[in-house]
């Protein structure tokens, strides 16, 4: 790994962003809309707005990096500059890296945004500590991501790795205990919820609007949602190849 | 053989190069060698292997067997990686970035010379168009910054696939002058194009036509030995087995 190269690649992610107003506006913009919709939604059931609005802190920032960096590092493939940057001396853990950095510098400023709206303005419950709340939208964030990266090993095209976000992530929203409480499930579709990351997420997130306390529980979550991170980042520097076919 | 010398490796060296894509062979055991500071030209119809050679040189395609050594080491090794500049064929530069920022980055990636972005612009005649998105530029430009970024850090070779394809008159002629001012200056250019009157530009040819080579000689031995006007009649007279193949070369 080097420092200087990871750093470049980074800004020049972040450079592209820039270029794209658009893209930036939908990432911080729409979670925020989504959340203050769902208070209106449950106007006169405030604990269910607390119950929800804290899992979906965390899953929004996942499915958007998701989108964002499966379809980002997919035209890094099929442009030509992914091969161009392997004929060059550019480590495979620089390029990764770097996306890490840039999307999770966009993902904390979205996790902040999402995070002082909802406890802020839309009076949302939680019992356990604002900052924690904060790190985990942001692991949630960085979770997307390298799912994302990961992903887009898989897709030849942009259809396809859109395709991705109802294989790989809605699975998991239906299993990660939101709909139907993690306990109250038929043994397989639990021991499924239990390998899926989205699951620890959503876990950490209940904690957190339980009680103010920092459990055992609540750590073995976000030790879980950061291994799963760095799996998938090791995932994906296993699919970038300099040969190929 | 006629390019052999004392001294340093030969730039590139290949002996015996089979590589099979998708189940079919598209490079039949080619051997070649291109000498150091020369402008060598691969030439062939489009399909016929010019990519996948050039792709092998550079190291990012699976071989299926064979030899390739690029100055003096084995190809796609991490210390030839910022002695080699690669142009694809498509331009593969960030389309929403800036000139500078594209060349910026790449230069980061290099560890160029910080005057680096600034003066390859100025080779490729893209002075004036650095805060211009790659995307907003015609095809023949941004052909050029993709050029562009290959000629950062000063590679020894330049690998250069097709580079002039779709650019007015002028602006070829004026990167030949630049190709030949490179070579003058020590680097080795490999360039491929499926247009023949580029041939004349080159100090020596290879000729390709489905994964074999036809032949490897300087433009004027090739006139001379196939007896044809133009380097599209002497494709054509070796494809038709008039003349023998090069002396020296397996059959």
């Amino acid at each position: 790994m080097n420092t200087a190269r990871t750093l470049a690649t980074a800004r020049r992610v972040l450079a592209q962003l820039r270029h794209d107003p658009r893209t930036l506006a939908l990432l911080l913009v729409v979670p925020c809309l989504l959340l203050t919709l769902l208070r209106y939604m449950y106007d006169d059931q405030p604990l269910v707005f607390d119950r929800i609005g804290a899992a979906l802190l965390g899953i929004f920032p996942l499915i958007v990096m998701f989108l964002v960096t499966s379809v980002a590092m997919l035209r890094e493939r099929t442009t030509g500059t992914l091969e161009r940057l392997l004929t060059m001396p550019l480590g495979k853990a620089d390029l990764l890296l770097g996306y890490a950095l840039a999307f999770g510098a966009v993902a904390l400023v979205q996790a902040a945004l999402a995070s002082v709206l909802t406890l802020g303005l839309l009076g949302l419950d939680v019992a356990g500590p604002t900052w924690l709340l904060f790190a985990v939208a942001l692991g949630d964030g960085l979770l997307g991501m390298a799912l994302g990266l990961l992903v887009s090993a898989f897709a030849r095209t942009e259809f396809q790795a859109v395709q991705f976000l109802p294989a790989v992530i809605l699975p998991q929203l239906l299993l990660c205990g939101l709909f139907v409480p993690r306990s109250a499930m038929a043994a397989p579709l639990r021991w499924a919820s239990d390998v899926l990351p989205l699951s620890y997420a959503v876990d950490a997130m209940d904690h957190l609007a339980a009680g103010p306390d920092i459990t055992g529980a609540l750590v073995r979550d976000l030790v879980v949602i950061g291994g799963c991170v760095l799996l998938a980042l090791a995932l994906g520097a296993a699919t970038l190849r300099r040969r190929t076919a | 053989m006629m390019n052999s010398q004392a001294g340093p490796a030969p730039a590139v060296r290949i002996d015996g190069l089979t590589v099979a894509r998708g189940g079919r062979t598209v490079l039949h055991g080619l051997d070649l060698t291109v000498a150091r500071g020369s402008v060598t030209g691969l030439l062939g119809p489009s399909g016929c292997g010019k990519t996948t050679l050039l792709r092998s040189i550079v190291g990012v395609q699976q071989v299926a067997a064979g030899r390739i050594d690029v100055l003096g080491a084995p190809a796609g090794g991490a210390g030839l990686r910022h002695r080699v500049g690669y142009v694809t064929q498509a331009p593969s530069v960030y389309a929403d970035l800036t000139v500078a920022e594209n060349l910026r980055y790449f230069a980061a990636v290099l560890g160029a010379p910080a005057g680096d972005p600034a003066r390859v612009t100025a080779e490729v005649g893209l002075a004036g168009s650095e805060h211009r998105q790659a995307a907003q530029l015609s095809g023949g430009q941004r052909a050029r910054v993709s050029l562009a970024a290959a000629l950062l850090g000063t590679p020894e070779l330049l690998v250069l696939d097709e580079p002039t394809v779709g650019l007015d008159p002028v602006l070829r002629q004026d990167l030949w002058e630049l190709f030949h001012r490179l070579a003058e200056a020590g680097t080795t250019l490999l360039i491929s194009s499926h247009v023949m009157d580029e041939a004349a530009r080159c100090d020596r040819l290879l000729l390709m036509r489905e994964g074999r080579l036809l032949a490897d000689d300087t433009p004027a031995e090739l006139l001379a030995r196939t007896g044809a006007p133009d380097v599209d009649g002497a494709f054509l007279a070796l494809v038709a087995g008039a003349v023998d193949r090069t002396p020296g070369s397996p059959s």
